[in-house]
């Protein structure tokens, strides 16, 4: 995982609330069993609208996803956020997100940032309005800003993922470290525990 | 004295492999369930670091999401779809992973095979790369979805690294009325918190109407939890649990038995646990519910109409449900049993149990599927099939005009050829109505098997309680 930095650009305003992964990705595209090369799938149903945002050429290539609460709902494919990392979205800011979805983003080193409602709508207008606003996230100092303005908002982060994001560390690898750890605990398993190999 | 518990403090405690101010626990996991679709890349970067299963002996797969459920002796239609199978086979024999496949009479929807095996057992920890994991806390196991790169942590290490959830008590009090069923109870629930209001929570679902419920009944229940925010739900195993399990292949036997139901016992809620939040629903003010939009908790009762989006609590509300109802092409103030479909499934890991087979049937005994539909059942496993066979199920949904199909997940989400065409409007037993979950221009409306099997027969929705 590559350590996450500064986000700079503009924002594409998604505004909509519950997106569902199947929306973000639908399931013809995960018959694939690469993990790259998603990027074109994302919103595939969504895109037949020529309305619908991603068709705006003013936001091609935007690092920073501004949507409504309860974002990445429903399935737990991570080839959601597989494919929203491949567009080139580096950052994704709603008033909440569902929680296998954030996680799944976490391990990949996607930014997932919660704001307040009304901070969020605030962005969106903005986006709507000026397609080429700059938006910073920074994950280091915690805060979402808009370029040329005063406006900036700070927000949480667990410090666990704010670390391992910024090192880009890989979950496996520390885990592995804690292998005596591990197989202590497997010591004092009950063998009454099923195993797959113990049918009757 | 002990400070009291709920269940899954209980459980996330005995599980604890690490824990560390200020990082997420490690969890131990009991149980991982592997499928074809949300496991081939985290197999192959296993492989790519070096990397080999931890405990393939905790370890278990199948095929379910992509595979036919006709014609499985033909070779499948879809090329990507059969690669993907072949991967999870290839997968599985390299790092010594059993597999029910194709042609095992065992072979299901992942969250039906580990209760029918008796894999799933109180008190473990079960995750599988799918959300629907919550299924297996039915049976007071803490069980939840992860997603590829968890899967693949768990390969490595058989632990998880999670924060500790809150907890969220909601109790279904008193009696179901006639007609309604579990799949009713959880849709009015999702309701009735919202599908957010679940978040960062594990449920525990208590009161007299669950621990009436059978195992089939909770585990629906369980199963849609994730369609209200949560990642687990779970049941404190009772009698109910134990005589379900007793004699499946996996759980133990003679003394063992008895050792481990002993152990068993101490893990329902102490008395005076506290929970972070609370929901109280009257189970006899619960009636057959109809979903009539894009989230699952765009529900009303069936003796309901479709509401107008100018009741909706906030603006983002009547916006979504302005949405939902030019995606579902309904208007606002149509009775439900006004919408006339096209086509019924019965099938899924929330309603594809001989339970609910039973149930079905009993609705279409007799009678004969609507001209304007088509109808199918998809069993959630070979072995449901295979009961239902014995019972003569099938031949009283063939004879209905109902398609009688093999084992898989089928047309809850349409990754093999079982899909809804643009437009077409379905009674589907399964747990989501997204926008083009079924298929790409579907419409989706969740009921219960036997409200389901009445739509099919009537060709529109139906009260099933003026049927029964
Ligand atoms: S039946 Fe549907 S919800 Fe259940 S595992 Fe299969 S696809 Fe997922």
């Amino acid at each position: 995982m590559q350590p996450v930095k500064d986000i700079t650009g503009n924002a594409i305003p998604l505004n909509r609330a519950d997106v569902d992964t199947d929306q973000i990705m639908p399931k013809q595209f995960l018959k694939r069993i690469e993990r790259s090369g998603f990027g074109p799938f994302t919103f595939f149903d969504w895109r037949k609208d020529p309305n619908f945002v991603l068709n705006n050429a003013a936001y091609e290539g935007a690092p920073i996803l501004v949507a409504g609460p309860n974002f990445g709902c429903g399935s737990s494919r991570e080839h959601a956020p597989w494919g929203l990392e491949d567009m080139g979205i580096q950052a994704i800011v709603a008033p909440s997100f569902a929680d296998i979805f954030r996680n799944n983003c976490a391990k990949i080193g996607l930014l997932t940032v919660v704001l307040p409602q009304e901070d969020v709508d605030y962005l969106i207008a903005r986006a709507e309005e000026l397609p080429a606003q700059r938006i910073k996230v920074s994950l280091a100092q915690q805060t979402v800003s808009i370029e040329g303005t005063d406006w900036a908002r700070h927000f949480d982060v667990d410090p666990f993922v704010k670390h391992c994001l910024l090192e880009g560390l890989d979950d496996i690898g520390l885990t592995l470290q804690h292998d005596e750890d591990i197989a202590k605990f497997e010591s004092t398993r009950s063998p009454l525990l099923p195993t797959t190999s113990t049918a009757a | 004295m002990t400070t009291p518990k709920t269940l899954s403090e209980k459980i996330w405690e005995q599980h604890l492999v690490r824990q560390e101010e200020g990082q997420p626990d490690l969890l131990y996991v009991d149980l991982h369930l592997v499928h074809e679709v949300t496991s081939p890349q985290a197999f192959e970067s296993l492989r790519m670091s070096g990397r080999k299963v931890r405990r393939p002996d905790l370890t278990m797969s199948t095929v379910d999401h992509n595979i036919p459920t006709i014609g499985r002796d033909l070779p499948n239609p879809d090329p990507l779809s059969q690669q993907q199978i072949e991967t999870l086979r290839t997968n599985c024999k390299e790092f010594g992973i059993q597999l029910f496949d194709m042609f095992d009479l065992r072979q299901g929807i992942v969250h039906i095979i580990g209760p029918e095996q008796g894999l799933t057992q109180p008190g473990m920890t079960i995750v599988c790369g799918d959300s629907h994991t919550s299924t297996h806390g039915a049976f007071g196991a803490l069980a939840f979805g992860i997603g590829t790169s968890e899967v693949e942590h768990v390969l490595a290490t058989q632990t998880l690294l999670q924060a500790r959830p809150k907890t969220m008590s909601i109790e279904v009090n008193g009696e179901l009325s006639f007609g309604v069923t579990a799949k009713d109870v959880i849709l009015a629930i999702i309701r009735k918190i919202g599908v957010d209001g679940g978040v960062g929570h594990v449920i525990e679902y208590r009161g007299d109407v669950i621990r009436n419920l059978s195992m089939e009944g909770r585990m629906t229940i369980c199963n849609m939890s994730i369609e209200g925010g949560a990642r687990a739900g779970l049941v404190a195993p009772d009698e109910t649990t134990f005589a379900y399990m007793q004699g499946r292949p996996y759980v133990p036997k003679g003394e063992d038995w008895d050792r481990a139901v002993e152990a068993w016992r101490k893990l329902p809620t102490d008395e005076g646990a506290k929970f972070d939040t609370y929901v109280t629903l009257d189970g006899a003010a619960i009636e057959p519910h109809v979903t009539w939009g894009t989230t699952p908790a765009q529900s009303v009762p069936v003796s309901g109409r479709v509401p107008s989006p100018e009741d909706a609590a906030t603006a983002s509300a009547r916006e979504t449900a302005e949405r939902s109802l030019t995606y579902m092409d309904l208007k606002a103030g149509t009775r439900i049993q006004d919408i006339a479909i096209d086509r019924v499934f019965l099938g899924s890991c929330t309603n594809g149990r001989i339970e609910d087979l039973r149930a079905a049937a009993k609705v279409v005994s007799g009678k004969h599927v609507a001209s304007t539909v088509r109808a199918m059942v998809v069993p959630g496993s070979g072995l449901v099939k295979a009961q239902a066979e014995r019972e003569g199920l099938d031949q009283i949904f063939k004879d209905a005009g109902f398609e009688w199909r093999d084992a898989g997940c089928s047309m809850c989400l349409g990754m093999n050829p079982d899909i809804l065409m643009p437009g077409e409007r379905c009674a589907s037993t399964s747990n989501r109505n997204f926008e083009g979950r079924q298929g790409a221009g579907g419409r989706t409306h969740l009921v219960s098997p036997e409200m389901a099997a009445a739509a099919a027969v009537a060709g529109h929705f139906v009260d099933i309680r003026e049927v029964l």
